[in-house]
């Protein structure tokens, strides 16, 4: 860590003499060089310090591996064979005995002797790399600090560097949509090799826990996810009865009815409801909407769950109607001013404009936020976790209790868990499911937004 | 030929306007207007840009009611009824008064409900049969019946900009209203879909009040009979359409229409 | 062609019409009840949600504290060695003297019950900063148990019979006599805010929490800020109109849209089982977060680049600057403000967050306050939601308080979002 500070000040230094040499080559008149004085600094700094920082994480990299085989080299016969976990677990053990932690195994003379030259090899390593890696730097930057010069052209090999940055960060986003689509189809590929993909697909019996016994590994009965498709779908359902009446209703009226002055008070009021956290929603649902459901359900008779779909889809169509509103509102305000003068022009009453003209004329848009609250709601897990139960039934009622996709996603990992076991693979199968839905969604929806767009451009 | 004659001898009053004021804000866009409006004749309103044609034509069927902040002040009749009193209406009003507008703006829906949508809303018709025969006649009288005859569920913003303007008329004639106001109908078209339009305008004439704002002196001297002259919020001189154009009684009137301003 | 049929009146002003036209002004007025229902209903469903939590979560920044004599008798403090005394027995024999006619060996553990297990500490701390305290006698105030909390606070119903109740007919006595000579006093609960969590509702405290989630935002911020300003502008300003540009653009907007449990499981994946980071670290939760909040910063930044007028560009350009000069000196100093607004929304809704960090393992019970970003933390919305789990009463006020907690910070970003839009956002 240090060391690469130590790196980081020798680039500064060299961007710093870089910078001067440019000047003072000048006398003072800086505008004769063909590049500012800062691209000259940038320029030597950058032929320092690239292949110095190179050089320096290549040794922090493959130093370790080499450590590791040198330490293993070094062992006696019998462990040097050992299983590879074992060897791993040993090798880590070392490791930390040299870094003044303990170790989970007891302390032998060959756990302390590959401590020892752990700690030998690793301070070795950071010598000879560091010291590699200044030398480099000092003669790049030499190299380059000689070619300084009035006419020298340093400004657009140093934007390029910097394209080729500023190309790599853009790369990142889409290196994270393929390390979710790796990670998770990876895993999930492993559970389809233990539990038949129809079966997972098609299968109505959901029961993780059974598999966890030894004897049953992997049986098949259990992975049935239907029932968590249908409880997703059962609250998103109600989610939706709730938001998408509402939220197109107050989208309505503030952009069609409120003068500017209740607009102005209303919007405010959505953004937070918008931005409140969704494990408060979770923790309301839980705490003040399950039991009053309850008790007004034993109040005309019903029997309610006490984690029914009910009261999970009704706090989570409260968190999805400043979304849809915000939604519908935007599409509802690209619709002409041309059209809404039009209708009234004619002796349309604004009731009439509205669900007439404008709400038909904007109804892709309002289509397109629909399905991406869907979505939300799909992917949406707190509410779910904290207010849907684990009990995977398969039912439509929507006054028992129901468990979702996310929910068994967070039951299957939160906790140690053995990485390999069908039950954590399950849960990378259900977010391969989660992705695959809510992208398909998303695809359709943003596609719909842009061609709405276009229409009224 | 006697209905015509008799018109011209004795035009009864359709619309007259009493010293109206009108605001936005603080700022004054109407400053005292007196204009009768003619019945069965075609009112030319001309000016500069910024003048308060548009702004005139907008109170006449009350559409400044939809903009925020407007003040109005004076009278507006409409067979000697004020339209800004209780009693009336500004849904029916709008349904007597119907309007066109400056931009082509039919709905995104097809031809026929497009025309249908005024009979619909106002239950002008009582069963399908009616309701068809209002949509062939209106556009049958906006000259668009043989175009769009077999395309009546094509979508009319598909429609060039000539045809959409004259779906516009045939849209607020199927509404069956007294007077039509036109903003400016012309300005985004071509000259040949202009000359069709204009055509049509002299065609309706018999059977409404046309008041209609326009930037084109020739078109106003082509298509009205009446013409008045605004400038900066005020009426500076209304006269017939010939009058007019040949003996301005104002200086400002004849620089005006000789190109020397505006 | 005449037309002297035409009739005088126009059919608007026909009876029918007019009768008509009620049925349609009806119906206007009945859709625009229906729709300023449904603005008022959700203002409801606000006032309920916040309601709730305020009225549940208020005294959760109270505390009852009783006032005890303690002696620091020779018998339980060793005066050499006074960090090792029995202060349990000092704290037991102060309650003893205080109700003598408890005698009993089970109601005195019971009465001993009244004093949270942190009173032992308490007394102690107190030996520890005057050392002459020993063989003294002291008046001290200690933490009550979480049953007496909840009792002094009233949410223990003292008409349900006794089997039912969290708390006995016997300590409730204790209780009142102590009120009655004003030795019980709620005070403010400086605990709840600074120390980290517990297993005993009055002292667990959310301080752990907060410092964790600032660790994650210090993450979060640090990797996706640069990133995705830089990104933004490569995508907007330098990136050839190709397709490959489109497609990132695409899966840009798609990623946004991705749930965050998502998130949370590529973290696990990557990070976790591939990198080996440790496990319930800020620095895990933070890159997850990270990663979940860059599409947000890069959407926001194009926005803002797209905002700034052409003309900007053209002069700068006309003046000889480098298009990586513009956007240098021009563009990005001239886009900074909306695109800081931008990032601390997406730091607001980071800090909301909870679902991926379930994933990667930041729902431990940890009591230490984390001092860096690789120690075992957990974050605010996940304290929320241990605490939401949790059986004990005296949870659900602090649940309620640490929402408050929460919602004072993410109140305060935006804020501070909506502040800085309006004090340098420049109109073009």
């Amino acid at each position: 860590m240090i060391l690469t500070l130590v790196l980081v000040c020798l680039a500064v230094a060299v961007f710093l003499a870089g910078r001067r040499k440019a000047v003072s080559l000048t006398g003072g008149r800086t505008s004769v060089l063909h590049s500012r004085p800062v691209y000259h600094g940038f320029y030597v700094a950058l032929a320092c310090g690239l292949p110095a920082m190179s050089l320096w994480f290549l040794v922090l990299l493959a130093g370790d591996w080499m450590i590791d085989r040198t330490v293993v080299a070094a062992l006696p016969g019998e462990l040097r064979e050992a299983s590879g976990p074992v060897l791993q677990r040993f090798l880590n053990d070392a490791e930390t005995l040299a870094g003044g932690g303990v170790p989970t195994i007891g302390i032998t003379p060959e756990l302390e002797a590959a401590a020892a030259s752990f700690s030998h090899l690793t301070l070795l390593k950071h010598w000879i790399g560091f010291g590699a890696a200044l030398g480099l730097g000092l003669i790049a930057a030499g190299l380059a600090m000689r070619r300084i010069d009035i006419s020298r052209r340093t400004r657009q090999p140093v934007e390029r560097v910097l394209l080729v940055v500023l190309l790599a960060l853009a790369a990142i986003s889409v290196l994270t949509t393929a390390g979710i689509v790796f990670s998770v189809l990876f895993e999930a590929i492993r559970f389809f090799d233990e539990v038949p993909f129809l079966d997972f697909l098609f299968g109505v019996k959901w029961s993780p826990q059974i598999a966890l016994r030894e004897d049953q590994v992997g049986s098949s009965g259990a992975f049935g996810a239907v029932p968590l498709f249908t409880g997703t779908l059962l609250i998103t359902l109600i989610a939706m009865l709730v938001a998408g009446p509402v939220g197109l209703l107050s989208a309505v009226y503030l952009t069609e009815y409120a003068d500017p002055r209740l607009r102005a008070t209303a919007k405010p009021i959505l953004e937070i409801l918008a931005g409140i956290p969704t494990v408060v929603y979770g923790f309301f649902a839980a705490l003040v909407v399950a039991p009053a459901l309850r008790e007004a359900g034993a109040g005309i008779g019903l029997d309610v769950a006490s984690e029914s779909a009910l009261a999970a889809g009704l706090v989570m169509g409260m968190m999805i109607i400043p979304f849809v509103s915000s939604l519908t509102d935007d599409a509802l305000a690209a619709v002409p001013a041309d059209l809404r003068d039009a209708s009234l022009g004619l002796g349309a009453t604004q009731q009439e404009t509205v669900t007439r003209v404008i709400i038909p004329a904007a109804l892709p848009g309002i289509v397109a936020g629909f399905l991406l609250a869907v979505s939300r709601a799909i992917g949406e897990t707190m509410i779910v976790v904290m207010a849907a139960g684990l009990a995977a039934n398969l039912t439509a009622n929507p006054l028992e209790a129901v468990t979702t996709v996310t929910v068994q996603i967070v039951t299957l990992l939160v906790g140690d868990q053995e990485f390999d076991s069908a039950k954590t693979l399950a849960a990378f199968a259900l977010g391969l499911t989660l992705f695959l839905v809510t992208l398909g969604l998303n695809i359709v929806a943003l596609r719909m937004v842009q061609k709405y767009q276009e229409q009224y451009d | 030929m006697v209905e015509a004659a008799a018109t011209r001898d004795a035009p009864r009053v359709k619309m007259r306007t009493r010293g109206l004021k009108l605001w936005y804000g603080d700022k004054q866009a109407l400053a005292g207007i007196d204009l009768d409006v003619a019945e069965h004749q075609v009112t030319a309103l001309i000016g500069p840009s910024g003048c308060g044609k548009t702004t005139f034509l907008k109170c006449l069927n009350r559409m400044t009611d939809t903009i925020n902040d407007v003040t109005t002040e004076g009278s507006v009749t409409l067979d000697d009824v004020d339209i800004r009193d209780r009693s009336v209406d500004v849904v029916q009003l709008r349904a007597r008064v119907g309007m066109v507008f400056q931009k082509p703006n039919p709905f995104p829906k097809t031809v026929y409900d497009n025309i249908a949508y005024g009979p619909r809303i106002h239950g002008l018709a009582a069963n399908r049969r009616e309701l068809d025969d209002i949509v062939e006649s209106s556009l049958r009288r906006a000259g668009l019946w043989e175009e769009v005859q077999g395309r009546l569920g094509d979508l009319a913003t598909g429609m060039s900009g000539g045809q959409q303007q004259r779906l516009c008329i045939a849209r607020s004639i199927a509404v069956a209203p007294e007077v039509i106001l036109m903003d400016e109908p012309c300005s985004a078209l071509d000259p040949i879909s202009t000359a069709r339009i204009e055509e049509l305008i002299d065609d309706l004439r018999t059977k409404y009040t046309i008041v209609i704002v326009t930037h084109n002196l020739q078109q106003a001297a082509r298509v009205s009979q009446m013409t008045a002259f605004f400038h900066l919020g005020r009426l500076i001189e209304v006269n017939g359409t010939a009058e007019l154009f040949q003996s301005p009684a104002e200086s400002m009137t004849e620089d005006y229409i000789t190109g020397r301003f505006g | 062609m005449t037309d002297t049929a035409r009739p005088m009146t126009s059919v608007h002003l026909s009876d029918s019409s007019r009768g008509r036209l009620r049925r349609r002004y009806a119906r206007e007025r009945n859709f625009k009840i229906v729709s300023v229902s449904a603005l008022v209903l959700t203002a409801v469903f606000l006032v309920i949600l916040l309601g709730s939590v305020v009225l549940n979560g208020w005294s959760g920044f109270l505390t009852t504290k009783l006032r005890l004599e303690v002696t620091y008798s020779a018998e339980h403090v060793d005066v050499d060695n006074p960090a090792n005394g029995n202060f349990r027995m000092i704290v037991l024999d102060g309650l003893r003297e205080r109700f003598p006619d408890v005698t009993e060996r089970r109601a005195l553990r019971a009465l001993l019950g009244i004093v949270s297990n942190q009173g032992a500490w308490d007394v102690r701390d107190a030996l520890l900063d005057n050392p002459s305290l020993a063989g003294t006698s002291r008046e001290l105030w200690l933490p009550a148990a979480t049953e007496v909390d909840m009792l002094n606070k009233g949410y223990v119903d003292r008409s349900a019979p006794e089997e039912l109740r969290l708390i006995d007919d016997r300590t409730i006595a204790w209780v009142d006599a102590l009120e009655q000579d004003g030795d019980l006093a709620t005070v403010f609960n400086w605990t709840f805010l600074a120390s980290g969590d517990s297993r005993e509702p009055e002292l667990a405290g959310v301080g752990g929490a907060v410092l964790g989630s600032f660790w994650i935002l210090l993450v979060t911020f640090v990797v996706s800020f640069p990133t995705g300003v830089g990104a933004a502008v490569f995508l907007e300003e330098f990136a050839p109109k190709r397709r490959w540009v489109d497609i990132i653009e695409v899966n840009i907007n798609n990623l946004a849209a991705v749930p965050s449990i998502v998130f949370g499981l590529l973290g696990l994946a990557v990070f976790l089982n591939v990198m080996h980071l440790p496990r319930s670290a800020p620095v895990v939760g933070g890159l997850t977060l990270a990663l979940m909040t860059l599409p947000t910063i890069i959407i926001t930044t194009r926005a803002a680049l797209k905002g700034i007028p052409p003309s900007i560009r053209d002069a700068a350009l006309a003046v000889g600057a480098s298009e990586v000069q513009v956007v240098s000196h021009f563009l990005l100093p001239l886009a900074m403000p909306r695109i800081l607004t931008g990032a601390i929304i997406g730091m607001a809704r980071a800090l909301g967050e909870s679902a991926p960090l379930l994933m990667v393992g930041m729902v431990a019970f940890v009591v230490d306050l984390p001092s860096g970003p690789t120690d075992p933390a957990t974050a605010l919305p996940v304290q929320v939601f241990l605490w939401a789990d949790s059986p004990e009463r005296g949870f659900v006020e602090k649940t309620s308080a640490a929402i408050m907690v929460l919602l004072v910070f993410l109140i305060a970003m935006n804020g501070l979002a909506v502040y800085l839009r309006q004090r340098f956002e420049i109109r073009w």
